[in-house]
């Protein structure tokens, strides 16, 4: 988070982008995009672009990695070198590497991994266009490329991030408001129960703004929810009812 | 699956069990940290600010090296801070050789998102010449012997050694180590506490077994004010809401007792 607070990112009770406090980005979601993939997701989030892709379940290599009483879940978060302003050299990262380490961790607690012993399960999830918030687009569409590949799982879930700008907590930060803001809480939820199955934050919070926050963001991946039983349902209501 | 895997999942019912009903495989309370131990200045004659700090079997050395580079572009007015976990073999048959983890990176990262966000460090004093050339602030935890709980007890190292940093006299484009120009410029002291839930109870400060069985962790890091500046949920489990809430409070106060007796 940076320490600059000169720039006025609300006026009005409104956001530079005209959006509300409370309110996201215009969320697309596209299930089934890529022909090579088990299954797959385009996914956009306001000037965010992201695409996953899952391959498996199938024999986990090397063979060492194999445990006899769960698939592996092999999560890999990447960003395209064009994704962001400054060229971004190719190729993981430490930011991406923790990145991928807490997601995988996410989608373990609803995938049922215990169904394929000694498998592992791919998920490579490549940010296209950045624009604050990738993380969460990226599992939000992670899971939704997991529904397509047929994998059981006990829920969707669902990501949106909360955060602290102009002293006000906000929901979903874009760029300028990730640059010029006081707080980021990125989270992700199973919808239905509100577990919390990934959390971080960093900047500056009260406790009584990160209880606000952490309501918001819980807010936000609900709707982010409906979006995405919407688009699977578009693409697979037709098989279901026979057509 | 590894030896060493299998091995701990025999102790998992166990630890379960006791869990159920509020205990730990070593005794202590839910809230209970084990026995710190710091050793100032360890690294006295070629680091320019050090600890080494036990957390019962957890021994590791915080090691503070001050260097000079350019700025970050988009900062071109302030010094720079950078934070590096080593995870070596020595400290458990856990680690090997070759290039950090992802556990080692995490571990790193989120040490360093605490320091970073509670602006321990006044990094606008750090500037040697604007644009040009700052000072460049290296932590490097070393694990010694690996008993959990690294986070915490790597970031309370990290700010011990800070707050003993002193800065060596710059002069003519040269770094004299032997001299000093005075202390790092510190405004705040952050404090993280690492929670591991455990069959729906959470333990504080997990030790090595707690850690790796944990269905969960959360690191809540908290500065002087009682504000939060970072946080990180790791592992497969889930936190409800209530559950952080409460678990956010007791981080602030159990930050206020840690601060007070070792900082």
């Amino acid at each position: 988070m940076s320490s600059n607070t000169d720039v006025q990112l609300i006026k009005n009770g409104k956001r530079l982008s005209g959006r509300k406090l409370e309110d996201l980005r215009e969320i697309k979601i596209q299930p089934g995009v890529l022909d090579n993939a088990d299954g797959s997701c385009y996914l956009e989030w306001g000037n965010n672009k992201v695409i996953a892709a899952v391959y498996g379940p199938k024999e986990a290599m090397p063979r060492h990695t194999q445990n006899p009483l769960k698939a592996v879940m092999n999560y890999k978060y990447n960003m395209a070198p064009f994704s962001v302003e400054d060229r971004k050299r190719p190729g993981p990262d430490r930011r991406s590497t923790e990145i991928s380490k807490i997601s995988g961790a996410a989608l373990s607690k609803v995938v049922l991994l215990e169904k394929f012993p000694n498998m592992q399960i791919d998920v490579f999830v490549d940010v296209l266009q950045a624009d604050a918030g990738t993380r969460c687009a990226a599992l939000s569409a992670a899971s939704v490329a997991l529904a397509d590949a047929g994998i059981p799982m006990t829920s969707l879930i669902a990501c949106c991030a909360a955060g602290k700008i102009d002293n006000k907590v906000v929901v979903d930060l874009d760029k300028p408001e990730d640059n010029h803001g006081q707080a980021d809480v990125p989270m992700a939820v199973i919808p239905r129960t509100e577990e919390i199955v990934l959390l971080q934050m960093d900047g500056h919070l009260t406790a009584d703004e990160f209880k606000t926050a952490m309501r918001m963001a819980i807010d936000g991946s609900k709707k982010v929810n409906e979006i995405q039983i919407q688009a699977l349902k578009e693409k697979y209501q037709g098989e279901l009812n026979g057509d | 699956m590894e030896t060493s895997e299998v091995l701990l999942a025999l102790q998992k019912p166990r630890l379960y069990e006791l869990a159920a009903a509020g205990a730990r495989i070593d005794g202590r309370k839910p809230d209970e940290y084990r026995q710190i131990t710091i050793d100032e200045n360890f690294i006295a004659f070629t680091a320019e600010g050090s600890c080494r700090l036990r957390m019962g079997n957890t021994d590791l050395i915080a090691g503070v090296k001050l260097t000079t580079g350019t700025p970050f572009p988009d900062t071109p007015e302030e010094g720079v801070l950078m934070t590096g976990a080593e995870l070596p073999p020595l400290a458990s048959s856990e680690f090997s050789f070759g290039p950090p983890s992802p556990f080692a990176i995490e571990t790193a990262r989120v040490i360093d998102r605490g320091i970073r966000e509670s602006k321990m460090l006044d990094v606008k004093k750090l500037v040697i010449e604007p644009k040009e050339s700052v000072w460049i602030v290296n932590i490097d935890i070393q694990a010694l012997n690996y008993d959990g709980n690294l986070i915490d007890a790597g970031q309370l190292a990290a700010v011990k050694a800070l707050l003993s940093t002193k800065i060596p006299k710059y002069e003519d484009g040269k770094i004299i180590r032997e001299e000093s120009s005075g202390n790092l410029p510190t405004q705040d002291k952050p404090i993280s506490t690492t929670f591991a839930q455990v069959n729906k109870h959470n333990f504080l400060d997990p030790k090595f077994e707690e850690e790796r069985l944990a269905d969960a962790l959360l690191t809540i890091q908290s500065t002087e004010k009682g504000a939060l500046c970072a946080m990180q949920k790791q592992g497969t489990g889930s936190f409800m809401p209530k559950e952080v809430e409460g678990l956010v409070e007791e981080s602030i106060k159990k930050g206020k007792e840690i601060r007070k007796k070792f900082l």
